[in-house]
Parts: C-alpha cells; sequence; structure tokens
C-alpha cells in the first residue's frame, strides 16, 4: 500500500491532473462525435435521409465538450490565481 | 500592436507566458483546438442535414428513354446519363427479356465500374471492388455499398428510365 493521496499535491499538480482528465474526455466524446459523422454521411450517401436525430446528438457532443473547455478555463484560472 | 514606447515591452507580448505555466497553456491551448475541432464536425452534421431537407423537396425524377429493345445485345452494354448529364450509368442486357441499369459510380470512391463479360460482374478497376449485375450487391473489395440502381420501365419498344434508387 501506498500512502498516495491527490488531495494533498500542490495546487498545480491537482488542476493538471483534473485538466488532463477533462481533456482525456473530450478526445474521448470527439471520437464519438467523429464516428457519428461518418456513420450519418454514410446512411445519407446510401439513400436514408433521416439524420436529425445524428445532428441533435452530434450538437448535445458539442456542447458537452464545450461545457468541459469552459471547466478547465476555469481550473486554470484558479490554478494560476493561487500561484 | 505594443510599439517600443508602449507601456507593456514588446518581449512580455512576444513571451506572455511565464515557463513554469507553459505546460498549461499548451493543454488548454490544445482543449481549444479540440473543441473546435467538435464545432466543425457538428456543422458537418448540420450541412448533411440541411442537404437532406433539400433532397426531400426535390423534384420528381425525370423520365429519360434510354434505349431501344433489342438494341444492344445479350451480354452488352449501353452507357448513358441520368438524371443529369453528370450522373454516369451503365445499362447491360443479361437475358434476351431482361435488363439492368446502375449508376456507374463505384460506392467507394466513384470510380467509373465496367461491366466484365466472363465474370459477369460489374467491376471497379481502381480498387477492384466487384458488384452482382442482378442486383448491384457488393460481391467483394472495399465498396461498403450497392451500386444504385437505375429503375427502367418498358413502354412499347423503348426503355425509359424512371428513378434512380440508392440502397443501404
Amino acid at each position: 500500500m501506498t500512502d498516495y493521496d491527490p488531495a494533498k499535491l500542490p495546487p498545480k499538480s491537482r488542476g493538471l491532473n483534473v485538466i488532463t482528465g477533462a481533456m482525456s474526455l473530450i478526445v474521448v466524446l470527439l471520437m464519438v462525435q467523429m464516428w457519428l459523422l461518418t456513420a450519418t454521411l454514410d446512411s445519407y450517401l446510401a439513400g436514408r435521409h433521416r439524420v436529425a436525430p445524428a445532428a441533435i446528438i452530434s450538437a448535445a457532443i458539442f456542447a458537452c465538450c464545450f461545457g468541459l473547455y469552459l471547466f478547465i478555463e476555469r481550473i486554470d484560472r484558479q490554478v494560476r490565481k493561487r500561484g | 500592436m505594443s510599439g517600443p514606447d508602449s507601456s507593456s515591452p514588446l518581449w512580455k507580448d512576444e513571451f506572455s507566458v511565464h515557463a513554469a505555466d507553459e505546460r498549461y497553456v499548451s493543454r488548454r491551448q490544445f482543449s481549444k483546438f479540440l473543441v473546435l475541432t467538435s464545432l466543425a464536425m457538428l456543422a458537418g452534421q448540420v450541412w448533411i442535414l440541411v442537404k437532406s431537407w433539400f433532397a426531400g423537396e426535390a423534384a420528381a425524377p425525370p423520365q429519360v428513354a434510354v434505349a431501344r429493345k433489342g438494341e444492344i445485345g445479350v451480354g452488352e452494354v449501353k452507357l448513358f446519363t441520368y438524371p443529369t448529364d453528370q450522373d454516369h450509368c451503365i445499362l447491360v442486357r443479361t437475358a434476351p427479356d431482361t435488363y439492368v441499369a446502375y449508376s456507374q459510380k463505384c460506392t467507394h470512391l466513384s470510380c467509373a465500374v465496367y461491366y466484365s463479360r466472363q465474370s459477369n460482374q460489374l467491376a471497379c478497376p481502381c480498387h477492384r471492388g466487384f458488384f452482382a449485375v442482378e442486383d448491384g450487391r457488393v460481391l467483394a473489395g472495399p465498396p461498403q455499398r450497392p451500386l444504385p440502381r437505375i429503375q427502367l420501365e418498358a413502354r412499347g419498344d423503348e426503355l425509359v428510365a424512371i428513378g434512380v434508387k440508392e440502397r443501404a
């Protein structure tokens, strides 16, 4: 057993961990969105024209990504303020 | 831009981040880039949505006589364009009374397919895609979708194209 406790890390390291985690989440969401776009394009070219649900899901994914970005900005600002 | 006589020195504009904060900045900028990529993909989705709306409102396909019966022999082909002059198609007579027509554009990367009489298949020479001549389904190669089929109708002595059937 190690006595590793993230709460005891210096604020900068903690901030960096949070930012890296949020960024990883954005990357995962981006991969899902990319898959969705290719699947929609493939479906559209095959003659299926019901693409509205995919567009709504894509918009939701973008909203999540943007929210995470704002979260990263906030954490970044807080960490800088603390020095 | 700040000139030499402005309040902050030029080097502060050029190197606005302390070396210790550089990791934060690069991560933040990369996140911004990712979010912009997400926005670009959303724009792509919206573009497809708008295209599909306009496709739904498109006028009925034209009816065009593409060949006369008996104009081509069994196992022979005739090339024509339908529904516009830019959409090349291929008509194949597979039996004395059977004609089939498909878009000539391969569903992989849009190369022109040709009819191979030896194998009785439609073949794409670019990446060796093969389609069944009976119904246009994919037999081999990289294409994922069958060839769009041109719907034909026999009217007297003529074969008339009446629509395009895209298939998944």
